[in-house]
């Protein structure tokens, strides 16, 4: 029978080097907590290695010159996570009926235990999503980092733009007052005047030729289900081809090849 | 292309494929590949088209529209409107409701030819550039949306603003001393009637073919 050779464990961070006048294993209720957290996440690498794929997505080299107006990929990120919680805890209280949904909100914002605080932080949100992806796309753009061979993540992240401006379309009828009803009557009449497709592509949104009775459902499934999953894709893949191409220097960043080949390039010069 | 490669012989025996048949071209490996991708396709077929019917579905249904009764003959007159609320789409309350203004056929404005569906004109109060309510304003002899600024005549021709056609209309009849609203339909600015459109969709010139009408709502056929 074949001898099966198992990988070898990965170190225990807690068995390294022994270094004088430091005192070692477990002593006290703290280092037993932090024995048993080292030893949990071992379990999990030891059959996962996801140890690795984590340190090459979070510890990469960045370009000098990286600075703030590099965080607004993540800041959007944080806007998008912070709008998929709050979303899922309003979907407990919201009803999507054309009868019950602006009781349900009104029962949101005047008697849940903090509604009024996760409605606005939804519908305010929503808004900072709007305004940092821009503010992103923007320093894509005046940093030139959608070049060569970012240009695959430029269209992904157009995609992700115009998803987002989807949920900002479906997610303003919710609420369904006079507001939200009107301005998804406009909304899904602009849709119909694109020429051919149009009509039915207004069709297709409202379920029929009127505003009826499974078009708010419609308009939920389409904000809370389809689109969110294909926002956290499209993201995932976005941020892997980020971890794989790397960030771009700013634009005020001049490009310095190693010293010997600059060397090179002066004695061949002369 | 002077070094190009020969091409490769299409049978697996001229290529060297272990265990290649004599006479065979498409390898098992390859067959098992194909066979299995396509397996994968139905199965997925098998659920995505379903739903996408699912979700298509309401724009090939025909809506019901029923005759509805709105008053008494001598509740309308013919030199001003008198609004109405009617029910286009039952159950939701409020939101499937809509005002309609009515008034008698009036030969002096009036310059479409009469029939049994137009002894009273009941003009809808969809703005024909995106939708807004819009109301009529008796002293101006107006219709006026409040969205964008749209400005319609007595018989809802456009004077004004952005709308891309004359206001809807609906059928009407007289049932006994009663008039009944029918189903929506649109006019060109010559009031010629069309099956119903979406508001923004332009009915003049090409507009009847680049925004069709869909099965869910047709006009009355031969009116």
């Amino acid at each position: 029978m074949a001898k099966i050779k198992l990988p070898a464990p990965p170190s225990n961070p807690l068995s390294s080097p022994k270094r004088p006048g430091k005192t070692y294993g477990p002593t006290g209720a703290l280092g037993h907590a932090e024995e048993a957290g080292v030893s949990a996440v071992d379990w999990i690498d030891e059959r996962t290695s996801l140890s690795g794929g984590l340190r090459w997505a979070m510890f990469r080299k960045v370009p000098k010159g990286t600075n703030w107006f590099y965080t607004l990929g993540s800041a959007t990120m944080f806007a998008f996570l912070s709008q998929a919680v709050t979303g899922v805890f309003l979907a407990m209280y919201y009803d999507p009926s054309a009868t019950r949904a602006y009781e349900s909100i009104q029962y949101i914002n005047n008697d849940v235990f903090l509604g009024e605080f996760v409605h606005g932080m939804h519908r305010w949100g929503s808004s900072v999503m709007v305004i940092l992806i821009f503010l992103h796309m923007g320093r894509t753009f005046f940093f030139g980092a959608y070049k060569y061979p970012r240009e695959l993540n430029w269209v992904i992240g157009v995609a992700l733009l115009v998803m987002t401006m989807t949920m900002s379309f479906s997610g303003y009828l919710l609420p369904f007052d006079q507001r939200s009803y009107w301005a998804t009557i406009v909304g899904v009449n602009i849709n119909g005047t694109g020429p051919l497709v149009g009509p039915y592509l207004s069709e297709f949104l409202r379920a029929g030729p009127y505003f009826g009775a499974t078009t708010l459902s419609r308009f939920y499934a389409i904000h809370m289900l389809m689109v969110p999953g294909a926002i956290a894709a499209l993201m995932g893949f976005h941020l892997y081809l980020v971890a794989k191409l790397g960030t771009t220097a700013p634009p005020w960043i001049k490009a310095k090849g190693p010293e010997e080949l600059r060397e090179e390039k002066v004695t061949v010069d002369a | 292309m002077a070094d190009r490669k020969e091409p490769k012989s299409k049978y697996t025996v001229d290529r060297k494929t272990p265990g290649a048949f004599e006479g065979e071209t498409v390898t098992r490996r390859r067959a098992m590949v194909v066979v299995g991708q396509a397996a994968g396709g139905v199965a997925a077929a098998a659920f995505v088209l379903p739903a996408l019917g699912f979700a298509m579905g309401p724009i090939f249904e025909k809506e019901d529209q029923p005759w509805q009764p709105v008053g008494k003959v001598d509740e309308f007159n013919d030199q001003s409107y008198v609004p109405r609320t009617i029910t286009l789409v039952a159950g939701i309350g409020d939101a499937g409701k809509s005002t309609v203004y009515i008034r008698k056929y009036n030969p002096q404005l009036d310059t479409e030819p009469r029939d049994e569906y137009n002894n009273y004109i009941a003009i809808s109060t969809l703005c024909m550039h995106l939708g807004c309510p819009v109301r009529f304003t008796a002293a101006a002899q107006r219709f006026i949306c409040p969205c964008h600024g749209g400005v319609y005549d007595i018989v809802g021709k456009v004077t004004g603003g952005p709308p891309v056609r004359p206001l809807d209309r609906f059928y009407t009849q007289l049932e006994g001393d009663t008039v009944a609203i029918g189903p929506r339909f649109s006019v060109n600015s010559e009031l010629r009637r069309f099956s119903p459109r979406d508001p923004g969709e332009p009915l003049d010139g090409v507009g009847q073919y680049l925004y069709p009408s869909r099965p869910s709502m047709r006009k009355i056929p031969g009116t």
